[in-house]
C-alpha cells in the first residue's frame, strides 16, 4: 500500500489548517454560504436535508486496518454510529456538524487520509479495480497509476473550477470491475512492445444523459500520461459548456463536437504540453509501485472446494462471495454490505471494526471498497476462509449475495438527498426481501436504483435499473432493462410506463419469471435479455 | 511574497514594474487592428491563442472572471505563460481570496478583484502550502522533483 512521505503528509496537514480557517471564516460570517459552498464542496462537505454530509476519500478504494478502524471511530464519535460506503469507493457520514469537520479532517490526516476533492467541480477521487493486486487477469497493478493521478490531480491549479465534476477510473485487466467506460476518463493500462501505457476513453458517464466513453487514444506511454491528461482536461476546461449545468459534463462536449474533433484538439494541446516537462520521471512511478509490491504470500496448497461441504451456509457463501486469487492457496473475499432488508452500503462502527480486524489478521492488512458498495478482503488464505466467514457471520456480514439480485446499488434517495424524487432505500429493502428466497436460482443479476435522474445509483448500468421520478407529486418508478457497467458495457432501456412502489416490485417479479421461462442453459439474465430483446419482457410486465 | 501595495482600487500586484496604465482593448478590436496597443482584455470565452503572435509586445493581459465558478481563465493564463508571455497577467472580476493561490500557480501576477481581499487571509493562504504536486506556470518545484532531484 502507498505510504505518505513527508511531502504528502505536509500537503494533507496544510489542507486541514486551510479548511479550519475557511470554516472559521464561515462561522464568523466573513464568507457567505454562496462563497463557502465551493470551498466546503472541494472538501467533501455537502449540506443535505437534515445535516451536513461528509465524504471521506478512499483513494482507489484501498485502505488498511488502521484506516478502517479510524472510519469506525469517526462514525461513533461524530455521526450516529455508522457510515455509508459509496459507489465512488468512498465513505460518507450523513450527520456531521460543520464545527466538527476540521477536527475530523485532522484525525483523518493522522492516518494518511483526507476528504480532498470528494466533491466540487474538480477531479474527484480516482477509482480503480477492487481486485487490483489480487486478480489473475491484470497486466499490472493499476493502483500505482491511480496514486500517480491522485497526486497530479490534488489541488491541480488549472482544473479546480471545471465546468462540472470529473471522474477518472483506472483498470489494468480486460474484465472491467470498475465501470471504466462510464467515467469522464477511463484508462485501461496495457502493454505494447514491452512498454506499459494507457488506452484512453473519454466522455462516458451516467446522469440524465448516459454515454459510453469512446476510445480517444489507443495508447499513451506511461511517461507521457500526465501530459496527455493535462491536454484532455484543458480542452474540456476551455470548451465544456458552462451555460447549463445539465450539459456541462465532458460527455456532452465529446458528443457535441464529436470524438474525432475532440481527439484532434487534444492532440494539438498534447504536442504543446509535452514540451513543458510536467511528467515525473519513471523513477516516480517505480517509487510508488514498490509500495504496491505483492505481500509475502505463503506457499500454501490450494484447499479443495469440497471441504466446505460440512457447513452448507458456508458452502453457499464460499461459492458466491469468494473469487479466484492469482496466488495459489489464496482467495479474494467480498464482504457483502447488503444484508436482506438492510440499507445497501451501510456499516456500523462495530462492523467496520470487525472488518478491520479480519483484514489485519487474515488479509495482509488490506481492504478495498467496491463501487458496488461492498468491502473486499483481497488476500485471504483459502485455509482461513471458514474462520473469516464465521467472524463475518457473527457480525451480520456474511450475506451470500455477491452480484445477485439483493446485492443492490442504491443511492441515498429521498431519505437523505435534497434532489431526490423518490425513495431508494426502502425500495431496495422491499426488493431484497421479496427475491432473496430465489436469488441463487436467478443467478447474476445486478439491480441498481437511483432516486432521481442524476443516476448516483447507476441505474443505467443495471441489468435491471430503477429510476425514481416525480409523477404529479407522487413517487413513481421507471424500470430499465439491459444495462451493464462491465466490459460488456451497455445502457439500459426503459420498459414503458412507470409504477408505484409495490407495482415496481411486482413488475420485477414478472421480469424474473419470464427470464426463468426463457433462459437457456447457463444464461445470465443479461444474456437472455440480449438474446430475446425487450419485447417478451414488456409483454410479461404490461400483459 | 511580493509587495502587495496596489494603486488602483483593490489592485494586488506581484510585480515590481510600474502599473501599465494603457486601457485594455477587447480581443476582437485588438485582433482587427492591433496598432501599437499593448494591453488586451480577454473575456472568459475568448481564445487566448489569438494573442500568441503578439506576446512579445503585450505588456498587460487582463483575463475576466465573470463568476468565481468560471475556470476558463486559468487555462488562458497557462497558455499565455507556456508560450513565453512575460508581461502582466491580471485576473479581474469575481476573484475570491482562496483563488489567488491557484491563480498564481497558473501564471497570474496581478489581481483586480471586484470585492476587496482581506490581506491577512491572503497572506495565510499564500504561505499555506510548502509543497505542490504539479509543475505549473509559477516555477515552483513539484514534489516529484524534490523526491528525485
Ligand atoms: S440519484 Fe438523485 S436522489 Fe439519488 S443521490 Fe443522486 S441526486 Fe440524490
Amino acid at each position: 500500500m502507498y505510504k505518505y512521505d513527508e511531502y504528502d503528509q505536509s500537503i494533507v496537514d496544510a489542507r486541514v489548517e486551510e479548511f479550519r480557517d475557511q470554516v472559521q471564516r464561515r462561522l464568523a460570517g466573513q464568507l457567505t454560504e454562496d462563497q463557502f459552498k465551493p470551498l466546503r464542496l472541494m472538501n467533501g462537505l455537502y449540506l443535505q436535508l437534515h445535516a451536513y454530509m461528509l465524504r471521506v476519500a478512499v483513494p482507489y478504494g484501498t485502505l488498511n486496518g488502521r484506516q478502517m478502524r479510524l472510519l469506525a471511530h469517526i462514525a461513533r464519535t461524530y455521526d450516529r454510529g455508522y457510515g455509508h460506503f459509496t459507489t465512488r469507493q468512498n465513505i460518507q457520514y450523513n450527520w456531521i456538524k460543520l464545527a466538527d469537520a476540521p477536527d475530523i479532517l485532522a484525525e483523518l490526516a493522522k492516518a494518511e487520509m483526507h476528504a480532498i476533492q470528494t466533491s466540487g467541480n474538480c477531479i474527484r477521487n480516482i477509482s480503480s479495480d477492487q481486485f487490483a493486486g489480487a486478480a489473475a487477469d491484470e497486466v499490472t497493478d493499476p493502483r500505482p497509476w491511480a496514486e500517480l493521478l491522485r497526486q497530479w490531480s490534488t489541488f491541480h491549479p488549472e482544473f479546480t473550477y471545471l465546468p462540472r465534476k470529473f471522474k477518472i477510473a483506472v483498470i489494468a485487466a480486460d474484465e472491467d470491475r470498475a465501470a471504466m467506460r462510464l467515467h469522464d476518463i477511463g484508462l485501461q493500462i496495457t502493454r505494447r512492445d514491452g512498454i506499459l501505457g494507457a488506452r484512453v476513453f473519454v466522455g462516458g458517464g451516467m446522469g440524465r444523459t448516459p454515454m459510453i466513453a469512446p476510445e480517444i487514444r489507443d495508447f499513451v506511454p506511461a511517461d507521457q500520461l500526465l501530459s496527455y491528461l493535462e491536454a484532455a482536461l484543458r480542452v474540456y476546461n476551455r470548451y465544456g459548456r458552462r451555460d447549463n449545468i445539465y450539459k456541462a459534463r465532458i460527455k456532452i462536449l465529446v458528443h457535441e463536437i464529436g470524438a474525432d474533433r475532440y481527439r484532434d484538439e487534444v492532440e494539438l494541446e498534447f504536442a504543446q504540453v509535452l514540451t513543458l516537462g510536467i511528467d515525473p520521471p519513471a523513477a516516480e512511478l517505480a517509487r510508488i509501485s514498490a509500495m504496491f509490491a505483492p505481500p509475502a504470500f505463503d506457499a500454501v496448497p490450494s484447499v479443495p472446494h469440497e471441504l466446505a461441504a460440512h457447513d452448507p451456509d458456508f458452502a453457499i457463501w464460499r461459492t458466491q462471495n469468494v473469487s479466484a486469487h492469482k496466488q495459489p492457496g489464496y482467495a479474494i473475499v467480498t464482504v457483502s454490505l447488503k444484508p436482506i432488508g438492510g440499507i445497501p452500503g451501510d456499516a456500523s462502527a462495530d462492523q467496520i471494526n470487525v472488518m478491520a480486524d479480519l483484514a489485519e489478521r487474515y488479509s495482509h492488512d488490506e481492504l478495498r471498497v467496491t463501487h458496488a458498495q461492498n468491502i473486499v478482503l483481497p488476500h485471504v488464505r483459502e485455509a482461513d476462509l471458514y474462520a473469516v466467514w464465521q467472524a463475518l457471520a457473527d457480525a451480520g456480514l456474511a450475506e451470500a449475495n455477491l452480484d445477485l439480485i439483493s446485492d443492490i446499488i442504491a443511492c441515498p434517495g429521498l431519505d437523505y438527498c435534497s434532489l431526490a424524487n423518490a425513495r431508494s432505500i426502502p425500495l431496495a429493502q422491499k426488493i431484497a426481501t421479496r427475491f432473496a428466497p430465489r436469488q441463487q436460482d436467478l443467478g447474476e443479476l445486478k439491480l441498481k436504483i437511483s432516486g432521481c435522474i442524476n443516476a448516483c445509483g447507476h441505474h443505467h448500468a443495471g441489468h435491471i435499473g430503477i429510476l425514481g421520478v416525480d409523477r404529479k407529486g407522487t413517487e413513481n418508478y421507471q424500470l430499465l432493462l439491459g444495462g451493464s457497467g462491465a466490459e460488456d458495457v451497455s445502457l439500459g432501456k426503459i420498459t414503458g410506463p412507470g409504477f408505484d412502489e409495490d407495482g415496481i416490485v411486482d413488475a420485477i417479479e414478472r421480469v424474473a419469471d419470464r427470464y426463468v421461462a426463457e433462459r437457456s442453459e447457463g444464461e445470465r439474465f443479461l444474456d437472455t435479455y440480449r438474446r430475446i430483446g425487450m419485447q417478451p419482457f414488456k409483454e410479461a410486465i404490461y400483459g | 511574497m511580493a509587495d502587495l501595495a496596489g494603486d488602483t482600487d483593490n489592485l494586488l500586484r506581484f510585480r515590481d514594474d510600474e502599473v501599465h496604465d494603457e486601457p485594455a482593448m477587447t480581443l476582437d478590436s485588438f485582433v482587427a487592428d492591433p496598432g501599437n496597443a499593448s494591453a488586451v482584455r480577454l473575456e472568459a470565452g475568448d481564445d487566448a491563442r489569438a494573442l500568441l503572435p503578439f506576446i512579445d509586445r503585450l505588456m498587460l493581459v487582463e483575463v475576466s472572471f465573470p463568476s468565481f465558478r468560471d475556470g476558463r481563465g486559468y487555462s488562458s493564463a497557462r497558455i499565455l505563460r507556456e508560450a513565453g508571455y512575460t508581461g502582466e497577467l491580471r485576473a479581474a472580476g469575481d476573484v475570491l481570496v482562496d483563488q489567488v493561490s491557484p491563480m498564481r500557480r497558473c501564471g497570474f501576477d496581478s489581481f483586480a478583484p471586484e470585492q476587496p481581499i482581506d490581506q491577512s487571509v491572503l497572506r495565510r493562504s499564500l504561505d499555506r502550502y510548502d509543497d505542490v504536486y504539479q509543475k505549473a506556470a509559477d516555477g515552483r518545484v513539484p514534489v516529484w522533483q524534490r523526491r528525485h532531484g
